[in-house]
């Protein structure tokens, strides 16, 4: 392959693995905080897609699409951890798999009969529709250096949340040590609400963005949470760090897989944490 | 708890129900008899990791599907495979990747070991969905169901409903039976250990990786079978076999039942496939049917906030209050 | 002469730049109680953990059987016949008295293969541990969860426990944690039994407990020996008294 080609490939493996670290720090920030495993966490992501096809659909707009999402998934997910989650944070994992995989059916079927079972496209803003030019004959898509650059901006965010404000303090406090700081009169329960809100938003918000380039259709879910799982065990559970390495790993494994030997591409990414796993059954970083 | 003998003979009486049904059931429910038998094989493989060993698996279709494809890859194109050598092979086939994927699992815990056996199944999916060892997404066709003989005499015929059917309860009492001693066996006792206090069992003495990838593989085999026999039942495999779906739905039926019983397991299969067979019968919901995965999801839900020791605890907490 | 069956020589375990055990030297003799005195933090169960095998040494070793230890997997020592009760109860709480101990005794003779006999049927693992309970006095407590006993009951288990196993070597951390006087007049006098026949360590708090049964003692501050020989030696040693019991007239100051 070219340089160019290889650049595309490079390029797409970023933004794909990109898109990975902003659905699965969600994943690891909920399970390394509230010690919740949750595997309904591929349905935020296919939520996001469904709501920015609707949203768009009606307002012909994607910009103004994002906030009003945004704003309905966090919505969503305080209400979801209020009715739902709240009970497990004591139980045993069993029981929070048995959950959230009720709730992956739930959803599935919502959303079938909210939107039906077809495959659906969400247009390209015009502001980002154009291409870079790369050579004679080769471009790459705007759109897709934007989506690598909002996660990229958002990743950033999420470091300086966790690490320099107040509130990451009191979230990685929490996750350390939960009775003391309730005892230091933190309310860990508003704590705990806002994280899986973030997870939800996060989630919600990588399928937004990415439904013009991967189109909106059923069991996207599903897929994108297996995937996630592999970038979580890669990177080591609670690691932010870890899933951002990870998700670009599994990104740039898997879209090479896809180029090189396309029979085997499925299944790169899990000879991959398989490798992983050989060195490090901890994942790279461990909490 | 219950005194031993009451139980044996509860399940005696079960077991002899089962063995008249066919005599008089009708032919579409004698083939959901079998069918709910044979998950009840898959859910008593997964009650040995999950509640006898703690260790929660979310891939075990993933054995359940192999299995099925190495009986409809070895059979020949136009004649009878035999099940002398074809249920050897497909078990064998399981244990080896048990072993082999037991390695690597085992070496995690926890969340990790959740994850890491999802992504495993999901991995022999894409095996056989896009390289030549699958049929794709169609799947393969099984030609006949596998022949039973003894040089030319034909000691079963499988093809036969009734006769599939008391093959099927055959094994699955022998499944049960023979799981009842190797858990009351010192190799069933250290695994209830290593479930308890691994670390303490390991200061003990007790090597528990080498028990729990025994177990694993114990496990795996047993999931073989019944997917052997699922196989052999459908007619075909096909990808979605080694789904998410049939492994999360085997999990709901273990702890649905009451995980740690192993009569749990088999109550539990029965509750959910009832459940699914009746949420989409169209003659009884109508063009709500279609959504039955909503009901039974809901369903789920209400269990895990509920009834946290399953139905079989159930059952022990009326037995205690009366 | 007592002989020695254990030596540990300039062990070291860092966590990071941290040294929890920095150069201790150890020797464990048969038909001896050697004592591992000193304050909170001062490394003595990182040093048990070295010992069991629950962590592995950055450097030195552990020189039992003719083996070195340092490294092995804790199922490996234990078998080669080290035993070790928990400062916190360790035991398999859902489980009767009985069971806990025949499952010690089965780590023996584990048979797995037989998977057709009933474990309950294996003799000589049941008279290992009924043997065990008795000689640590819960006999008649055989049917009893363990769940259900009391702490000082729990404590006498978890050295059950350890003695069903039939070592060689004992390695006590605190046993008497959370005992009353007369509970742990009990305890004392099956650890002054043991010794005739077992190479002890004993790691306690409770100072009078240490010299009615100790024969050698050593003293660990910050990770590293400060003192160690016989019980009167230390004893008398005016660095130790100083750095850890006090001096005569007052407290323990730590």
């Amino acid at each position: 392959m070219d340089f160019y080609s290889f650049l595309i490939q490079l390029l797409n493996g970023l933004q794909y693995g990109l898109l990975l670290f902003l659905v699965a720090s969600g994943l690891t920030l909920v399970f390394g905080i509230m010690g919740i495993i949750n595997l309904a966490h591929g349905s935020f992501y296919m939520l996001g897609a469904y709501l920015a096809f609707a949203l768009v659909s009606s307002t012909g707009n994607l910009f103004l699409a994002l906030p009003v999402g945004i704003a309905l998934a966090m919505m969503f997910g305080v209400g979801l951890e209020w009715l739902l989650y709240r009970h497990l944070y004591a139980r045993d994992h069993l029981y929070q798999v048995l959950m959230t995989y009720g709730l992956i059916l739930v959803f599935e079927e919502l959303r079938s009969l909210i939107w039906g079972d077809d495959v659906h496209g969400v247009a390209i803003p015009a502001l980002l529709a154009g291409s870079f030019p790369l050579t004679d004959n080769l471009s790459y898509p705007v759109y897709r250096l934007a989506i690598s650059a909002v996660c990229l901006v958002l990743a950033g965010g999420l470091y300086w949340l966790i690490q320099k404000t107040r509130l990451g303090m009191m979230i990685r406090a929490g996750a350390a040590n939960r009775e003391m700081v309730q005892a230091l009169g933190l309310n860990i329960k508003l704590i705990f609400t806002l994280v899986f809100a973030i997870g939800v938003a996060l989630a919600a918000f990588a399928g937004m963005i990415a439904a013009p380039v991967s189109s909106v259709y059923p069991n996207m879910g599903a897929q994108v949470l297996i995937i996630c799982f592999v970038v979580v065990v890669i990177g080591g559970i609670g690691s932010v760090w870890g899933a951002l390495l990870a998700s670009v790993l599994v990104g740039m494994a898997d879209t090479f897989g896809q180029v090189l030997l396309p029979e085997y591409a499925g299944m790169s990414t899990y000879v991959l944490m398989a490798v992983v796993l050989l060195w490090r059954p901890e994942g790279l970083f461990k909490r | 708890m219950r005194s031993p003998t009451r139980l044996t003979v509860v399940l005696l009486a079960i077991l002899l129900l089962l063995a008249l049904f066919p005599l008089f059931g009708e032919k579409f429910y004698v083939q959901l008899a079998a069918k709910v038998m044979i998950m009840a094989i898959f859910a008593m493989s997964l009650d040995l990791l999950v509640g006898y060993t703690g260790l929660i698996s979310l891939g075990h279709a993933a054995f359940f599907g192999l299995s099925g494809y190495v009986l409809a890859r070895f059979a020949p194109q136009y004649a009878a495979p035999s099940l002398w050598t074809s249920l050897p092979l497909a078990l064998g086939a399981c244990a080896i990747f048990a072993a082999v994927t037991g390695l690597l699992v085992l070496r995690t815990s926890g969340v990790y070991f959740i994850m890491v056996t999802l992504a495993f199944a999901q991995m022999l999916f894409f095996v056989f969905h896009d390289t030549p060892l699958g049929g794709g997404s169609d799947g393969i066709y099984l030609y006949a169901k596998p022949e039973v003989k003894l040089g030319e005499v034909a000691l079963l015929d499988l093809e036969d409903n009734q006769v599939f059917y008391w093959f099927v309860l055959g094994l699955m009492a022998a499944v049960y039976l023979f799981l009842r001693y190797v858990l009351a066996s010192n190799f069933g006792r250290a695994l209830v250990g290593i479930k308890t206090n691994e670390h303490r069992m390991r200061a003990l003495g007790y090597s528990s990786f080498r028990y729990k990838l025994a177990n694993y593989m114990l496990s795996g085999t047993l999931a073989g079978l019944a997917g052997y026999l699922a196989a052999m039942q459908f007619g075909f495999v096909n990808p979605e076999i080694l789904s998410w779906h049939t492994s999360g739905g085997v999990l709901v039926m273990v702890i649905l039942g009451g995980m740690g019983t192993l009569h749990g397991a088999v109550l539990g299969a029965f509750v959910f496939i009832l459940l699914q067979e009746s949420l989409s019968n169209q003659a009884w919901f109508g063009p709500l049917a279609k959504h039955w995965q909503l009901a039974l999801g809901l369903f789920i839900i209400a269990v895990a906030l509920l009834l946290p020791r399953g139905l079989a605890g159930l059952a022990q907490w009326r037995n205690r209050h009366g | 002469m007592a002989e020695t069956v254990l030596r540990a020589e300039h062990l070291t375990k860092r966590f990071g730049g941290l040294a929890a055990v920095n150069d201790v030297s150890l020797e464990l003799c048969l038909g001896q109680v050697h004592a591992l005195i000193g304050p909170n933090g001062a490394g003595k169960s990182t040093l048990t953990n070295l010992l069991s095998g629950d962590l592995a040494p950055t450097s030195g070793h552990i020189h039992y059987a003719g083996l070195d230890l340092a490294g092995l997997a804790p199922e490996r020592i234990s078998r080669l016949g080290i035993g070790r009760s928990y400062q916190k109860t360790n035991i398999f709480l859902p489980f009767s008295v009985f069971e806990n101990c025949r499952l010690a005794a089965q780590s023996r003779r584990q048979r797995p293969w037989r998977l057709f006999n009933s474990a309950l049927g294996f003799g000589d693992v049941n008279a290992a541990a009924t043997e065990a309970l008795d000689v640590v006095g819960l006999g008649g407590r055989r049917e009893v969860k363990a769940s259900a006993l009391s702490h000082g009951e729990q404590r006498q288990l978890e050295i059950a426990m350890c003695l069903a196993t039939r070592p060689q070597v004992l390695l006590l951390d605190e046993p008497l944690a959370g005992m009353g006087p007369q509970e742990s007049q009990t305890i004392i006098a099956l650890i002054q039994r043991l010794s005739a026949s077992h190479a002890v360590m004993l790691i306690e708090h409770d100072m009078d407990a240490v010299f009615a049964v100790a024969h050698r003692l050593t003293v660990m501050v910050n990770g590293e020996v400060l003192a160690s020989g016989t019980a009167e030696e230390v004893r008398a040693s005016p660095i130790v008294q100083q750095a850890y019991l006090g001096d005569e007239h007052g407290a323990l100051d730590v």
